[in-house]
């Protein structure tokens, strides 16, 4: 359906994988988040493209586990992936399935912005149906107006029905979530680290009800419409909670099936320790 | 010491009493306690004990503790007393009480952490502030680095006797420092590119070639510099080329000593000398011990974020000698533990990998991440079990896990 063409994709800079030369089409991208834009038949060895968008600039709290928990449950799944990272001075390819931002200080999330506005790949993406994983800095810079290094208004680039700004003082320790129950997951559990304030518009859902932590700052944490999510569960959220990359993976490629559970034994064991570590 | 006022010099003796106590109690090397109670008696203590001293401050993300160390060596060939606070105690009460166990030293080598630089900077006027480099580091209590940086150049913009000694090849190292009046540029190397990949002075994408860094906007680029690591040599700033030979392993300690070089310049010691007393530091505050447990080698690698993760496995023995980490995230390590994430454990899939510590099941997701085999274990011992006699463990811990292990194993390690 889209009518970027592969030259598109090869313009960033792969960092594992490599791309499969017959698929040239992104598929349907019409259809609803529940049965995802394609059959889970038929794929090719790169048939989820993972595009983690400028990490030279926003990647401050291990983004990369965001990147790497996607790719490793994608592959248990016989998924093939192909992860490229796409610098601030790259232009941002539009066919990505999956497109990742991660937490920055101040001044590099403003100067994000800006490029990403001038690039227009990223919210191209996500207008035609693309998943976006926005974390932390990156969630506040996808919704229409965040705090920058002085708390002045900075414009965002409004793909997430949110609007941010500079909180009271800083939220820093371990939270706990109970999620939205029309997503069907299990608690969240994570580390936030941020010092903003973010309102839910109409055309956004609050992601999940704060049981410990600060979250958004009004009870509730994080937001989601469509296939874009974005959270104050910074860096590596999604190794925390394997049940929120596979709800992404499935908005990308359809239904799932399991994983060997030989394979999620230190995870549920992590995961675990972590729930059981923090008092509700 | 006799020139101090009276109630600065019952400070220092109530501080010192309290410092001997704490070291007959075993509760650690004393080198907090008296400096917290001589600034409770005298706030001004630390402006006091620094006058009519010539001090250098080293400060940095990693290799403080070290580059102090190996300052205070090179210092010790002027035949006097150089002060130090060598146990890394690097906050005010740490300083002072360095200062106050030697009062009679001219010389002070002082470890400052990152954020009090610029107010340990007005109290001593101190004659040289060393940089070693900035990138992330506990970050659920550290400022973030981008303002420390900015901080830095505004306290050496109000410092107009103050030389800095800064690392050229680190960009956010080279903003700070070029706020300074005096500057020794040293080509001191960064591996960890991480933090930098942004101009500290515009924002711009930085480029990087053999020559070093460059912003393609603004034209901020690396300095040109006076002392140069060139491999396991020194080329110092007459051009000759000397061969390091440390005792202490790695590219990192190359790095710190080589700063320590041109410190040492400033106070008239050559490379030569500097070295000779250089080359005899081994170990630093149980950094890079080797102990013997149960008939089996254990070598101490201390390593407390990212950028000091991928200098500990520069510095491994080769493999298949195991390797045993340990992770903690109490209040000094940094509650969070996401910043392993940003490091590559890929380097060590060709070694037996055993994992503890508090956050043990931290690391083990993560190595599962980068396909690293590896072993949960209960703790040093258990670990030193799985290792045959005679043979060698190497260790990297974090800040309290390093400490744990340290004591198990004895603290004259």
């Amino acid at each position: 359906m889209t009518s970027m063409g592969p030259a598109d994709w090869d313009s960033g800079r792969r960092d594992r994988g490599h791309r499969d030369p017959g698929r040239r089409d992104a598929g349907d991208r019409s259809r609803a988040p529940a049965s995802g834009r394609r059959g889970a038949h038929a794929r090719g060895p790169a048939d989820l493209r993972l595009v983690w968008v400028y990490p030279d600039l926003l990647s401050t709290y291990g983004d990369r586990g965001n990147l790497l928990v996607l790719e490793r449950r994608a592959r248990l799944r016989g998924i093939g992936v192909e992860a490229i990272s796409v610098n601030s001075d790259q232009p941002v390819p539009r066919q990505g399935d999956i497109y990742l931002l991660g937490g920055g200080e101040d001044l590099p999330q403003v100067l994000a912005v800006r490029r990403l506005r001038t690039d227009g790949g990223l919210a191209a993406a996500a207008a035609q149906g693309s998943v976006v994983l926005a974390v932390c800095a990156g969630y506040q810079l996808i919704g229409s107006e965040f705090g920058g290094e002085e708390g002045q208004p900075v414009a965002g680039l409004e793909i997430l029905d949110i609007r941010s700004s500079r909180g009271e003082r800083r939220a820093v320790g371990e939270i706990l979530a109970d999620v939205d129950p029309a997503l069907g997951l299990p608690r969240l559990t994570g580390f936030e680290n941020h010092q903003g304030v973010t309102q839910i518009g109409p055309g956004a859902r609050p992601l999940s009800r704060v049981l410990t932590g600060v979250g958004n700052g009004n009870g509730t944490e994080g937001a989601y419409a469509g296939r874009v999510l974005g959270t104050y569960l910074h860096g590596p959220a999604l190794v925390r909670n394997p049940g929120l990359a596979d709800l992404l993976l499935s908005w990308a490629v359809g239904a799932l099936p399991p994983v060997d559970p030989e394979y999620e034994t230190w995870t549920t064991r992590f995961r675990d320790q972590r729930l059981a570590a923090v008092p509700v | 010491m006799g020139k101090l006022p009276i109630r600065a010099r019952a400070a220092t003796t109530l501080g010192g009493a309290a410092g001997r106590m704490s070291r007959l109690a075993g509760r650690g090397d004393g080198s907090v306690i008296g400096g917290v109670i001589g600034l409770r008696v005298e706030p001004g203590l630390l402006s006091l004990l620094a006058a009519d001293r010539q001090i250098v401050l080293v400060t940095g993300t990693n290799g403080k503790t070290t580059t102090t160390r190996l300052i205070s060596s090179a210092l010790s060939a002027t035949g006097q007393e150089v002060a130090s606070n060598a146990f890394g105690a690097n906050m005010e009460a740490g300083l002072v009480a360095a200062l106050g166990q030697a009062p009679e030293a001219p010389y002070a080598v002082l470890e400052v952490d990152e954020k009090y630089i610029p107010a340990v900077l007005r109290a001593t006027h101190a004659r040289v502030v060393t940089l070693l480099n900035l990138s992330r580091d506990q970050m659920d209590r550290a400022a973030e680095i981008w303002l420390v940086a900015r901080r830095w150049r505004e306290a050496f913009e109000a410092a107009p006797d103050c030389r800095v000694v800064a690392n050229a090849d680190d960009p956010l190292i080279a903003w700070a420092a070029s706020g300074a009046h005096h500057v020794t540029w040293v080509a001191a190397g960064q591996r960890w590119h991480e933090d930098s990949w942004c101009c500290p002075r515009c924002g711009s994408h930085l480029r990087r070639d053999d020559l070093g860094w460059r912003c393609g906007e603004c034209e901020f680029s690396r300095p040109m510099a006076r002392w140069v690591l060139d491999g396991s040599s020194v080329i110092d700033s007459s051009g000759q080329v000397t061969e390091l030979a440390l005792a202490l392993p790695g590219r990192a300690n190359r790095s710190n000593a080589v700063m320590a070089l041109a410190v040492a310049e400033v106070f008239g010691v050559s490379p030569a000398e500097a070295l000779q007393k250089m080359r005899s530091v081994t170990s630093v505050a149980g950094r890079y011990t080797q102990v013997q447990r149960n008939g089996r080698n254990v070598r101490l690698l201390l390593a407390k974020n990212p950028a000091g993760w991928l200098e500990a496995f520069d510095v491994l023995d080769p493999a298949p000698v195991p390797v045993l980490l340990s992770v903690n995230a109490q209040v000094p390590d940094g509650r969070d533990t996401s910043w392993l994430w940003d490091v590559d454990y890929r380097v060590v899939r060709d070694r037996p990998v055993l994992v503890s510590g508090e956050r043990g099941l931290d690391l083990a997701v993560r190595l599962e991440a980068d396909g690293v085999g590896f072993e949960l274990v209960g703790g040093i011992d258990d670990a030193v079990s799985r290792v045959s006699p005679g043979g060698t463990l190497d260790v990297i811990a974090n800040y309290t896990a390093f400490q744990q292990i340290r004591t198990a194993v004895g603290r004259a390690a």
